[in-house]
């Protein structure tokens, strides 16, 4: 008799994600499959719009992250009117970006992923939030971790009006110029900003890389895949966030292709399945090979590890020892454990605050010329970003007027969608036998996706709090055989958002 | 010691947008977490469908709901969550007036299948594969919850009580919320929690205001820089705050860039894209209909930008259909 397990809902994804897992008649695994069963249709109901409405259109995608849509589509924007802002409007939004990556990642850190491990693992999951974090490290430490994310936001709601929904974005600039009385708070703040991210990643080598569990879990087979990885990089071949060019390596760290991101339909293309809203990228070179991993398939992954794997090193040089040292414990370039990438996001919170600081302290940045003025007719314009969960692209058509004819995004976690589900089914495949199922299987599986740090239709968000399970059997005729909840907890290191 | 109030939290269509708001409280999301009893939270918290489920009827003494229905299993959701609360609160502009998802009742099932799907230019389905609501088989069977054709504002789908407006809510407003509901110190049911003013009687730029504005030319922030300290309308920018209630701390305006309308209309107002347009239309100084016509045919996507926020509740609700005879 074949059986099926229901994992759903999946509270931190409620509603947006089931996970289904198929078994034969011995009891083994025989196809399993994450389904994301949530779309918004932006591609289409933003044709018609005009274009310039686009950065404060396409941020609703994401609340979590608009800044990265609003960033993608003001890139889109410049392209899109073949118009390049004067510098003081780049060093703007490249300072309001990396705020925004250190504040999101430092985010995930304490309030998101990081209650799971700090608090510890098997802590009761009404202390496995960031009330249970700042008792587990100290008051002082809680108080500075909410002072700072207020901070961090409190400048970029002065820069760009709103820290969710930013309004700044416009085609050759941006709306308002830096003053004097920002720069000065920026530079008081910015030292704050890099103490805060190299104090956090003293946190993660004394909780995590000190506990010999921890490194087994994240060394595990289980949550290896060697994958092809894409990610920005800048003219040096090192990490960047707000501009630069598309690299993609293979599973051995050679480099397979750079482009910038108007050629992005030359190297990737997307698969659909009838079983899930959400749809799988692969490289065009390779084809869609299915849900393998290894150097024939088409399959790639981004995001933080990703991002580190693909460039040459970090872009800051306190980012760079970190970065040197990650890969010396992980045995090389690239790293696949997936669960590095939790590490990888605090190296470059690290780099993103070194940014910040630098660009405080720039002169140019207080240019009050932080607009140029389009003269040619719009017509096609791609922008790619780095956000914090992977490469964002946003492509547009429009006809001489500016009035969106054809809308293109492929954000972030779709292009870890295939891995995710590969990811699925492999850890199913590892601990379900003979037809038993239990706390472990439901621990593994939701490692396996976890990690992954997923935002589904970019439309989810997670928050800290047990990621509960509930996985029922079924026989042929669909009735429950039984229900396992989950009850113990993982040392897992970090969840969507 | 008495029983803390059961609050719960729930999204349908939206963004997280709400939810980041709710983190935004920084320092004072513990006192309201000390206040209140949370019983579903599924961005936060460990509580499932069927805890929700057991609940006596009208156990949850308030639901926030953010997000627009779009999908069948968020109607599901709402309608459970009405039964067993005494309160519900539209908390956002998805879930008072539509919202951004909204946009997509310009369009319908099929054509964002189809785009989706078939037509965008990195997709590769030969085999014109789109998902289905029942796939698999073979024992096999995979299950998607329906796309509905038309999104939906909460109260086209359940009673509301009170609404939070706002893409994303503002800290005041959520607190003010949060703290009348707890007191008991609550308006008559229907409200929109926000002062019902329009935005421009408290914009930081309405002494730029000249007493009779006339546009002549319509401008786009694209083309055009605008002067930072004088009224959006006077220079010829589409700004939406003549039709728009006040509340939100005019955020947009101190960004520098015109309103479009988040917050919905002011009391008394039923269709903000209509009060935009007959608004605007008076401002213009075109004369003859050649010149009127001329004028309008400057405005870029007068309808996406009129109704923004607010276009499933409006009185059109929805681009028609054209029903083949």
């Amino acid at each position: 008799m074949s059986q099926r397990i229901t994992i759903d809902p999946i509270t931190r994804l409620e509603g947006h994600g089931k996970i289904e897992i198929f078994l034969d008649d011995r009891g083994e695994v025989t196809r399993a499959y994450l389904q994301v069963p949530e779309l918004r249709g932006f591609e289409r109901f933003c044709v018609g719009r005009a274009a310039e409405e686009m950065p404060r259109i396409t941020q609703r995608i994401c609340g979590v992250c608009p800044t990265a849509h609003h960033m993608a589509s003001t890139r889109a924007l410049d392209d899109l009117y073949h118009v390049d802002p004067p510098p003081a409007a780049h060093r703007i939004r490249d300072l309001f970006y990396s705020l925004f990556m250190f504040e999101d990642h430092t985010l995930h850190f304490y309030f998101l992923g990081g209650p799971d491990f700090i608090v510890g693992p098997t802590a009761p999951a009404a202390e496995r939030n960031v009330l249970g974090v700042i008792a587990k490290v100290g008051l002082e430490i809680g108080g500075k971790v909410i002072a700072t994310r207020k901070e961090a936001r409190g400048i970029m709601t002065e820069m760009a009006g709103k820290a969710i929904h930013p309004v700044f974005g416009i085609a050759g600039g941006v709306s308002k110029p830096m003053t004097k009385d920002l720069a000065a708070r920026l530079q008081e703040s910015a030292p704050g900003f890099v103490d805060f991210a190299a104090f956090s990643l003293q946190a993660f080598a004394d909780i995590v890389l000190k506990n010999q569990a921890y490194v087994d879990t994240i060394l595990a087979d289980h949550y290896l895949h060697q994958t092809h990885y894409m990610g920005l990089v800048d003219e040096k071949r090192k990490v960047t966030f707000y501009r630069g060019r598309v690299r993609v390596v293979d599973p051995f760290g050679d480099e397979v292709a750079i482009f910038e991101p108007r050629d992005y339909l030359k190297y990737i293309a997307e698969h659909v399945e009838p079983w899930s809203y959400i749809k799988f990228p692969f490289l065009k070179a390779k084809g869609w090979k299915g849900f393998v991993d290894g150097p024939d398939s088409g399959l790639y992954r981004v995001a933080p590890l990703a991002r580190l794997n693909v460039a040459d090193g970090m872009a800051t040089p306190r980012a760079q020892e970190h970065y040197e040292q990650m890969y010396a414990t992980l045995g090389g370039k690239p790293a696949h454990n997936t669960l590095a990438f939790h590490w990888a996001r605090l190296i470059e919170a690290l780099q993103a605050a070194e940014v910040v600081e630098a660009i405080s302290r720039d002169p140019e940045l207080l240019d009050p010329n932080v607009r140029r003025l389009p003269t040619q007719a719009p017509d096609e314009g791609v922008g790619i970003v780095e956000a914090p969960r992977g490469t964002l692209i946003h492509h547009y058509k429009t006809d001489p007027n500016g009035i969106l004819t054809g809308v293109n995004l492929m954000v972030a976690t779709l292009h870890n969608s295939a891995p995710i589900q590969m990811s699925i089914e492999r850890a199913a495949k590892g601990v379900i036998h003979g037809g038993k199922v239990d706390d472990g299987l439901l621990n593994m599986v939701e490692m396996a996706f976890r990690a992954y740090d997923p935002c589904f239709g970019c439309a989810t968000h997670s928050l800290p709090g047990e990621m509960p399970l509930v996985a029922r059997i079924h026989d042929n005729d669909g009735s429950v055989v039984r229900t396992i909840t989950r009850g113990g907890e993982v040392p897992e290191l970090g969840t969507g958002s | 010691m008495p029983e803390k109030p059961k609050v719960a939290f729930y999204w349908c269509a939206s963004c997280g947008g709400c939810e980041e708001a709710v983190v935004d409280l920084a320092e004072d999301i513990l006192k309201v977490v000390e206040a209140v009893d949370i019983v579903l939270w599924p961005v936060a918290l460990d509580f499932k469908k069927k805890d929700v489920e057991a609940m006596p009827d009208n156990s949850i003494a308030v639901a926030f709901i953010n997000g627009a229905v779009r999908m069948s299993e968020q109607e599901e959701w709402v309608h459970m969550l009405r039964r067993k609360s005494q309160l519900v609160v539209a908390f956002g502009s998805c879930a008072h007036l539509g919202g951004i998802p909204g946009l997509a009742n310009f369009t319908n099932k099929a054509e964002i299948f189809a785009n989706s799907y078939f037509d965008v230019p990195s997709v590769d389905n030969p085999g014109r594969v789109v998902p289905l609501e029942k796939s698999g088989g073979n024992g096999e069977t995979l299950t998607l919850p329906e796309f509905f054709d038309t999104v939906r504002a909460l109260d086209q789908v359940i009673p509301v009580d009170y609404y939070l407006p706002g893409c994303a809510p503002p800290k005041d407003l959520i607190m003010n919320a949060v703290t009348a509901i707890l007191t008991g110190q609550l308006p008559p049911k229907g409200t929109v929690l926000s002062p019902s003013k329009a935005a421009c009687d408290v914009c930081p730029r309405k002494d730029s205001k000249p007493d009779k504005i006339e546009i002549a030319e319509i401008k786009r922030i694209t083309t055009s820089i605008p002067d930072p300290e004088k009224c959006f309308l006077a220079q010829g920018y589409v700004c939406m705050g003549p039709a728009t209630r006040s509340g939100c701390g005019e955020r947009c305006i101190h960004g520098n860039m015109p309103c479009r309308g988040c917050f919905g209309p002011p009391d008394g107002v039923y269709d903000q894209g209509a009060k935009f347009l007959s608004a605007f239309a008076s401002l213009l100084t075109a004369k003859t209909d050649e010149e009127i016509d001329a004028l309008i045919d400057q405005i870029p996507d007068p309808a996406g930008t009129f109704y923004r926020f607010s276009l499933p509740t409006s009185i059109m609700q929805r681009k028609r259909t054209r029903v083949e005879s």
